[in-house]
């Protein structure tokens, strides 16, 4: 490799610096702090002392953690995985057959939940599970009393929420990937009398997998990372018993200034990321060679 | 029989024998779809009436006295036109850095054949995956031992990195259906590298450009946390958390101030992705972003 072909390559330059500043630099202080007693304030923020372990072995001694990974993980699954791809799904498949009109009102409703910037949508998922709230009006026209769906059910109205807030980009990656089938196979099949489910399962859902895979690692990964939503709704609560670990970090590092234990809270969900990351990316490498 | 004329054939038999399944079909499929637009519409709902009802709480109810005191009320220089100043700001100022970024290293990777080209790429692609969330924590304690906290410029070189990823993968995938012959005629006649790519390349993928940048700008006008820890002062916070800290004290009060609050902030991203998908449709952007 010359000189010359080396010199082409310096305008990277720049995005390399602000990657390893701004992205790697961060990612490996987490680590590095997670094995220490760093603090938001006082001497253990100004002169921080390895420690080890530690802050791993709590987390498993701690109820808390267990509790997080456990609501997180029932939070990815219901509302990304379940939720917003299922519905996603469903909403493009509906599409192919319905009505242009009705299809375009539709998906402007549906994306309008995602465009909204995320506090915004997060007061107004606020506002409609509130006791007082909107889904409480509906729920009481048929003439049942709602609960007070953030303290009694905080769980399900953030997967509720997230799903409402999320579904849009399934419903595009699916609208893309559905425009791709060619007619012919699909109307081919329904001459062979192959009937509407089984042409889903065993014609479209294959043709379209790559989609598939793609979509679910994409919003697996951003549900890992919802914060507002939730802070805004619940807060964690009541009794963290809507704590994810984005949150758990969140808290123990500016709510309990325990920068070690958050860090090594953080470093679970960066670890978490980094495998589905690397799922990702092994998969799209194997579609395209 | 040819395939083609036996396709012909079952294609007219069905349409005389499924012409009103199909037509049923349909019919649920609109109903269904409909009622799928009315649930995520519900909740949005409140936003708009609550806005212009002086009375508002959190029920959803047609104003008794509608008026537009709650937009009056929020438009003030405190409230809200120096947080959206500060979102300009920083919304800009992120789309600006990530786009001369992006630009200049999408051009060799998309130039120029080297092995450093493909570990790179998906190296980057992998960087899209870490959850921005979980790196807040270990940001915070960097930006204190830097010093940074409470900075602009910072704010804006971090939230820019965040999003340099995907805009690295964008701006190179739009870079490589710009065809090479072009510059290579200006490279004869003495032109550099960088001014073929100033006066020959960017000027062909503007479009590109266009949604890459209000992608980045959406985004980060939209960014709730990355502001909330790494900004201080009042006074630089943008709309996203001016919004949220004073409701959050005030809002037991004020539901419709926040509604007007809410529907004012949005508006500007709403008009940037109307554009970005009339332009372009929604497919085409988003396999820039998705497909790779």
């Amino acid at each position: 490799m010359t000189i010359r072909r080396a010199m082409r390559l310096l305008p990277v330059i720049p995005s390399i610096l602000l990657l390893l500043l701004f992205l790697l630099a961060p990612v490996a202080w987490s680590f590095y702090a997670s094995f220490t007693d760093a603090g938001l304030t006082g001497k253990a923020a100004k002169d921080p002392q390895w420690v080890g372990a530690e802050n791993y072995l709590r987390m498993f001694s701690d109820d808390s953690f267990p509790l997080s990974a456990w609501l997180t993980l029932v939070f990815v699954a219901a509302s990304a995985v379940l939720g917003q791809n299922i519905l996603g799904l469903l909403i493009a498949l509906l599409m192919t057959r319905s009505g242009t009109v009705v299809s375009s009102l539709v998906g402007t409703a549906v994306v309008a939940a995602w465009v909204l910037p995320e506090i915004v949508a997060a007061f107004a998922a606020y506002a409609y599970f509130n006791r007082d709230g909107t889904l409480n009006q509906m729920v009481g026209m048929v003439g049942i009393e709602g609960p007070d769906w953030l303290y009694s059910f905080p769980l399900v109205a953030i997967i509720l929420a997230n799903t409402w807030r999320g579904t849009a980009f399934s419903m595009l990656v699916y609208r893309a990937a559905l425009a791709d089938v060619p007619r012919d196979i699909s109307e081919a099949a329904l001459m062979d009398g192959a009937r509407g489910w089984q042409r889903l399962t065993f014609i479209t859902l294959p043709l379209i997998r790559g989609s598939i895979t793609t979509n679910l690692m994409l919003i697996t990964l951003q549900t890992l990372a919802v914060f507002t939503l939730i802070w805004v709704m619940t807060a964690g609560g009541p009794a963290n018993a809507s704590t994810t670990l984005a949150v758990l970090a969140y808290q123990e590092a500016f709510k309990f200034g325990d920068i070690g234990y958050g860090t090594a809270v953080a470093s679970v969900l960066i670890l978490l990321g980094m495998i589905f990351g690397a799922i990702y990316v092994r998969l799209l490498r194997e579609r395209r060679p | 029989m040819t395939t083609r004329a036996l396709r012909a054939q079952l294609r007219k038999t069905s349409t005389t024998s499924g012409g009103s399944s199909r037509s049923r079909a349909r019919l649920w499929a609109n109903i269904a779809l409909a009622v799928v637009g009315v649930c995520f519409v519900a909740p949005l709902l409140w936003l708009l009436l609550a806005a212009v009802d002086p009375q508002a709480g959190y029920q959803t109810q047609v104003p008794s006295s509608p008026s537009i005191a709650n937009f009056a009320a929020v438009l003030n220089p405190e409230l809200l036109f120096r947080p959206l100043a500060n979102s300009l700001w920083l919304s800009a100022g992120t789309a600006v850095v990530n786009l001369l970024a992006a630009v200049l290293a999408a051009y060799p990777l998309s130039r120029y054949q080297s092995r450093f080209n493909k570990p790179f790429m998906y190296t980057v692609l992998f960087g899209t995956s870490l959850p921005v969330t979980a790196i807040m924590v270990p940001v915070y304690g960097l930006f204190v031992q830097l010093q940074l906290l409470d900075s602009m410029a910072a704010t804006i070189f971090f939230m820019a990195t965040t999003t340099l990823p995907m805009a690295i993968w964008m701006t190179k995938n739009f870079m490589d259906s710009v065809p090479v012959e072009l510059e290579e005629a200006a490279w004869m006649d003495g032109a550099s590298a960088m001014a073929a790519l100033r006066t020959i390349v960017l000027p062909l993928m503007r479009q590109g450009l266009g949604v890459v940048f209000i992608f980045v700008f959406i985004q980060a006008w939209g960014n709730f946390f990355v502001p909330f820890i790494l900004l201080l002062s009042p006074d630089k916070q943008p709309a996203a958390v001016s919004i949220f800290s004073f409701f959050g004290q005030h809002g037991a009060i004020a539901y419709g101030q926040l509604a007007a609050f809410s529907i004012l902030y949005s508006v500007p991203v709403l008009l940037l992705y109307t554009l970005v998908s009339r332009g372009m449709g929604n497919s085409f952007a988003l396999s820039g972003a998705v497909k790779g």
